[in-house]
């Protein structure tokens, strides 16, 4: 009886785990039992390997995202950018799959070699974390191409030519919110809530620190790091923290700012996100967010595999090519001459006669 | 380093100290009771994560911010429940199945809150509520009464349950049966049915920990939001070597330095961010290491217990 409800219990726990979507730590050899948590979507008859139909077979995607489709911040943003473009090529043309929640590194490893193994197209791990796992896994895929951001290194120095890179330039829209923003500024105090001080959220807060003194108007800026990606309490105590000082105006990135996002909204200041549109979950207090747009950057992506190229090249989100956007919120108006003055820097921003040091 | 230490910066870290605590001492009063029955829960933070979003979820739908707090206690103690069927009836080992407990909980509640709500969302949580008279102190009356409902309620918790577990019958029977439980059952407490209890209410008191995140202090839910609190507050018990108020200065004391470090770097002291992060960490830890030797742990601590075997 003992050893039954023993077996029972260990039973239970296994379940838990399976409900959790804890993906396996070892890669899996074949390419049968999808890994759990990918969701194939729109469409009824894939995952099996098989060719089926008779024209032009569908382009396939897969997706590794280390949040969730629904986080309002970066994941959600390349997600979209797929959606965007499966509704434009059509169903039958673009075919996507994708793994949420991969914040697990091996879970994400086991994820895209599984997915290279079941013949996928292009395999995108939206991540910077995700690196090694792909240099370790494209070589052994050679007629599979991946993708992985935000960075600019495809591992081509290092023989290896099915990844391509891309990057942004977020330290532009950056520097033209961090204008908005002092120009804002009542108690000429703004404070940044950043998460790790790497990659692209660190080049936006270098654009928003250096928009903000630009503008000569004795405003300052501060920066607390929460030191994590998805500590939303973290995000939320450095928006208090901000808020406590003094500042007015606070500006912050990745999933986790919803937590400071919530704070600017319930003690009224303004707000300015960064990757994905922050206007949605407190139209009161966002004024304006930078918006990632992957659409240009996948068409291109697509094209040039369907050409016979893999990877070896780089691509670079910008605002004059469209990987970037600036909007603004309808509802919070913006004094004319504060309007004025931004469209002009963007305007020289756009022309390159603006430069951000990042070192 | 003269700027760190100024009126406005000690009032606003005492401020975001106290206010923080709440989900730590809401966490840890209940992983107290229940690992002074004998029963190690490692399956806070799951049961956090499931109040939390069903406080969210709950005050979302209904517009009441009360019936979401009684959704998410509910919710926790269903997953006490749990714990307690797995532990205590099945006897499986309390450290595996609390993290069964933890991992689903992580994924039910990002399960629900996508296929439920959909996106990310804010709620307009329990407001400020300002005490009269001593709410209108100066300085003090900012910092310490005028805080929402369920700051208070999480430092009310303290004296009632040092009040419960050391001056009532119920109370030295838990304390009976996580020292002795062979003792306790040959008295005629019993063990199973204390432990049903405890755990519980371990699960309920996590459920609300969850929901003050969610409904109260962040008013956001999202994925993952506790963020490994729930572990925090295990070590916290142990911090607080098994007794509430060493659990309520624990819990100060890591909420504290948490609100420092970010002053830290606010006023622009020259450390890594990344050392400012660790602040905190590194202290429980160092405390914890002095203050290994006074602790006296539950003796039954994590094992099962059978009747008739020993």
């Amino acid at each position: 009886m003992k050893r039954l409800l023993f077996q029972l219990s260990l039973v239970l726990v296994l379940v838990s785990l399976v409900v959790s979507g804890c993906a396996p730590a070892a890669a899996p050899a074949t390419p049968a039992p999808a890994v759990e948590n990918t969701v194939i979507v729109e469409v009824e008859k894939v995952v099996t390997a098989t060719p089926a139909p008779v024209e032009e077979k569908a382009f396939r995607v897969a997706l590794i995202l280390p949040s969730t489709t629904k986080d309002s911040s970066f994941s959600q943003a390349m997600y979209d950018a797929l959606v965007r473009l499966q509704e434009e090529m059509g169903k039958d043309k673009l075919e996507i799959a994708y793994s949420e929640s991969m914040f697990k590194i091996p879970d994400a490893a086991a994820a895209i070699r599984d997915y290279a193994s079941q013949g996928y197209n292009l395999v995108i791990a939206h991540g910077s974390q995700y690196g090694s796992s792909l240099a370790e896994i494209a070589p052994d895929f050679p007629t599979t191409a991946f993708a992985w951001g935000t960075t600019v290194n495809t591992f081509q120095s290092e023989g290896i030519n099915n990844i391509f890179a891309y990057t942004g330039t977020s330290q532009f829209g950056g520097y033209v919110m961090g204008a908005v923003g002092a120009m804002l500024s009542k108690s000429k105090k703004v404070g940044i809530c950043g998460p790790i001080e790497t990659g692209d959220n660190r080049n936006y807060v270098k654009g928003v620190v250096q928009g903000v003194k630009d503008t000569n108007l004795g405003v300052t800026v501060t920066t607390i790091w929460t030191g994590s990606y998805s500590d939303v309490t973290a995000m939320a105590t450095c928006a208090q923290t901000h808020i406590q000082d003094g500042a007015d105006v606070l500006y912050g990135s990745s999933q986790s700012s919803t937590g400071a996002i919530a704070a600017a909204k319930e003690n009224n200041v303004y707000w300015f996100g960064h990757q994905y549109d922050n206007i949605p979950l407190a139209p009161e207090v966002v004024v304006a967010s930078q918006v990632y747009d992957f659409v240009p950057t996948l068409k291109d992506m697509i094209a040039t595999i369907k050409a016979g190229v893999y990877g070896g090249k780089v691509y670079t989100l910008t605002l004059q090519n469209g990987g970037f956007e600036i909007r603004y919120n309808k509802n919070i108006e913006i004094p004319a001459d504060v309007k004025a003055k931004a469209d002009e820097l963007l305007e020289k921003v756009k022309k390159g006669e603006i430069e951000i040091p990042l070192d | 380093m003269g700027d760190l230490f100024t009126l406005p910066v000690l009032l606003g870290i005492i401020y975001s100290g106290i206010r923080f605590a709440t989900p730590y001492l809401f966490a840890a009063i209940g992983e107290t009771f229940s690992q002074r029955s004998g029963v190690l829960n490692l399956g806070v933070d799951g049961m956090m994560l499931m109040g939390a979003y069903s406080g969210f979820f709950v005050a979302v739908k209904t517009n009441n911010l009360w019936l979401g707090l009684l959704a998410a206690a509910l919710t926790g103690g269903l997953m006490g429940l749990l714990m307690a069927v797995i532990s205590v009836t099945f006897q499986a080992t309390q450290g595996i199945s609390g993290i069964g407990l933890h991992i689903l909980g992580l994924g039910l509640s990002t399960l629900l809150f996508t296929t439920t709500m959909g996106g990310v969302g804010t709620i307009g949580g329990f407001p400020p509520v300002r005490i009269p008279l001593l709410g209108e102190i100066p300085y003090i009356g900012d910092i310490f009464f005028n805080h929402n409902i369920l700051v208070y309620f999480a430092f009310l918790l303290v004296p009632v349950s040092n009040w419960i577990l050391y001056k009532t019958t119920f109370g030295l029977q838990v304390r009976a049966v996580g020292q002795s439980p062979e003792a306790a059952d040959t008295l005629g407490v019993s063990v199973k049915g204390i432990r049903y209890i405890t755990v519980t209410l371990g699960g309920i008191l996590a459920g609300i920990a969850g929901a003050s995140i969610s409904i109260a202090l962040i008013n956001v839910f999202q994925e993952n939001i506790t963020n490994g609190m729930g572990f925090i507050a295990v070590a916290l018990v142990y911090f607080g070597a098994w007794r509430p108020t060493g659990v309520l200065f624990g819990s100060l004391l890591f909420s504290f330095v948490n609100a420092l470090q970010q002053w830290v770097q606010l006023k622009g002291i020259p450390i890594p961010a990344g050392m400012a992060v660790m602040l905190p960490y590194i202290l429980t830890i160092v405390v914890l290491a002095f203050s290994s030797r006074r602790i006296s742990k539950p003796a039954a601590l994590t094992k099962k217990f059978e009747r008739g075997e020993s």
